[in-house]
């Protein structure tokens, strides 16, 4: 259950130029938080950046009561919520949307995930345990390859391209992944990243007949699935329709989508 | 300070809310979703996600822009259609102390009267007809943008609805008291507005809108001034009472469209970002009260004057 809550900013920490990581103190979202959630930010007050910012959920720690949210600077909302110190309290809708599939009977895993599309599977990495787990990872550059050493740490293979090869594969993160496909298998690959990547992603998943969930990104507006403007388009019996990315997802079942929007 | 609670309720032609905050529709679905962060008891009445005589996908995503002070959004009337929502909601929002007013659009003339006559049979309180959705091709907006459109509409919709029938207004007009004034002549039991302005934002990266269907309706507070003159002038040309919506987030927002001669208000956007505005802005008039020892909201109505 989600509520309207206000947490303390504990840290934040700048990972790269425009990346930052917030560890927020909540009881309520560590105890209650799953894999593959997001939590709706009000990143000011009064009327300029008017709506919340859905961000997702990166790391939960309920020892600590503790979760983190990693998110770049990408417009006055995100650079609102950067300008938070360790005083500042945040206005949070959370824990929101659905969850990873964790299944006890998937033993090989794959997470392949593409920019800022990273954090959630980080999460979901952690969470999972006695798993076999390869990450697949890329990046613009490797100015923007953050957390590598918590991936590491929390996964059996980490792969790493990027665009201009400044670090780990030049090319594209999926051309790895296919790559490993001729000689490994794997129960379910989660993806998260940019549309492109994701498409790619579903395409090498359903041809190697892999069970894949994709978390979905769109533009929110309350983010609690009463506005209805986070559409995404789904399989409905032979037709389609638009489900919502905030209630019905983030994420989905690959053969639920439909990529032609 | 007064000790007794004042006086909070009002009457919409006929229609007796317990409280003068409606959600607006669009922002608030049927309820459902915000009755897990709200009380849905202490909202005057509940305007209801637009119905379509059959149900509607509505536009492509994107279908919002954030923009100063404001969103701009194009859902394009996305709805189970108003069968779903007799089955479905109405018995939900029985379920609570808040009257049901049924948003409806349609793409054709007997849409609307279809409606109009399906509902009038069924537990609500009121339609508020709209004919002033910019997202939509057909129908709608094209009704309410004329004088004729709206002489036309609220006359044929009058003949089969046996409710208090309210008529949301677009601002998107050269005039928009004449288009209350057609209405009001046609049997309207009340006046809404303004629904949203239609407008436009840019991705200059892209170099293209940022909304899939290229333009949309804005709201949220950078519209209220213009729906504060608005309802002003509305409400000096019209006997029967104006309920005044834009970008009203605070109970002083609300108490400004009621000085203007609102009998009751709408809050929209505000919901997005705070799920329990509706509450809040029942409490703000309610503080405002107290604040000048006013005993009864209706004492405020219109009050105001100019220099």
């Amino acid at each position: 259950m989600s509520k309207v809550i206000s947490e303390k900013v504990e840290k934040v920490e700048q990972l790269a130029k425009s990346i930052y990581r917030m560890t927020i103190k909540s009881a309520y979202i560590s105890e209650n938080a799953k894999p593959g959630q997001f939590v709706n930010v009000k990143c000011s007050e009064g009327i300029n950046a008017l709506l919340r910012r859905p961000i997702s959920i990166c790391k939960v720690d309920k020892d600590r009561g503790t979760f983190d949210i990693v998110f770049q600077i990408k417009g006055i909302g995100t650079e609102y919520l950067a300008q938070k110190t360790a005083t500042s309290e945040v206005d949070l809708i959370a824990p929101l949307g659905n969850t990873f599939n964790i299944d006890a009977k998937h033993e090989k895993i794959a997470v392949v995930g593409g920019g800022i599309g990273i954090f959630p599977l980080l999460y979901l990495l952690r969470e999972l345990k006695d798993v076999e787990k390869r990450a697949y990872l890329g990046f613009r550059n490797k100015d923007f390859a953050v957390l590598l050493d918590e991936f590491e740490a929390n996964c059996n293979v980490l792969n790493i391209s990027t665009d201009d090869g400044s670090m780990g594969y030049k090319g594209l993160v999926t051309d790895i992944l296919e790559n490993d496909l001729k000689s490994c298998n794997f129960d379910i690959i989660y993806t998260c990243g940019p549309m492109p990547m994701i498409k790619r992603v579903v395409e090498i998943a359903h041809k190697n007949n892999i069970k894949c969930q994709v978390s979905m990104e769109q533009r929110m507006g309350c983010g609690i699935g009463a506005c209805l403007v986070c559409a995404c388009k789904t399989k409905k019996e032979e037709s389609w329709e638009y489900s919502h990315v905030c209630k019905d997802g983030p994420v989905f079942w690959s053969d639920e989508v439909i990529f032609d929007d | 300070m007064t000790e007794n609670k004042p006086k909070m309720d009002v009457n919409i032609g006929g229609l007796i809310l317990s409280n003068p905050v409606i959600a607006a529709s669009g922002t608030f679905g049927f309820g459902r979703e915000y009755s897990k962060y709200t009380d849905l008891n202490k909202i005057g009445a509940i305007s209801v996600k637009a119905l379509t005589l059959e149900p509607r996908q509505g536009n492509k995503p994107p279908r919002i822009a954030e923009t100063p002070g404001g969103i701009l959004n194009s859902v394009g009337l996305q709805n189970p259609g108003v069968r779903a929502f007799i089955k479905d909601e109405i018995p939900f929002l029985r379920k609570f102390d808040t009257a049901i007013i049924a948003n409806i659009a349609g793409n054709t003339l007997e849409d609307y009267c279809e409606m109009a006559e399906i509902l009038s049979r069924e537990d609500i309180d009121a339609v508020e007809l709209n004919v002033s959705c910019p997202n939509v091709k057909k129908g709608c907006m094209s009704f309410g943008n004329t004088t004729a459109g709206i002489t036309e509409i609220t006359k044929e919709v009058r003949k089969h609805l046996r409710k208090p029938l309210i008529v949301k207004l677009t601002p998107n007009v050269t005039d928009i008291k004449e288009i209350a004034l057609a209405a009001e002549a046609e049997g309207a039991d009340a006046i809404s507005l303004i629904n949203t302005l239609y407008g436009m934002a840019i991705d200059i990266h892209r170099k293209r809108p940022i909304l899939a269907n290229n333009f949309g309706g804005l709201s949220g507070p950078a519209v209220k001034p213009i729906a504060l003159r608005m309802v002003y002038e509305v409400s000096k040309a019209v006997k029967v009472p104006v309920i005044g919506m834009g970008g009203i987030t605070t109970g002083d927002d609300a108490v400004e469209f009621m000085l203007a001669g609102a009998t009751a208000i709408m809050v929209g956007t505000a919901n997005f970002v705070n799920p329990t505005a509706c509450v809040e802005v029942e409490k703000g008039i309610e503080n405002y009260l107290s604040m000048y020892n006013i005993n009864d909201v209706n004492d405020i109505i219109g009050i105001l004057e100019l220099n």
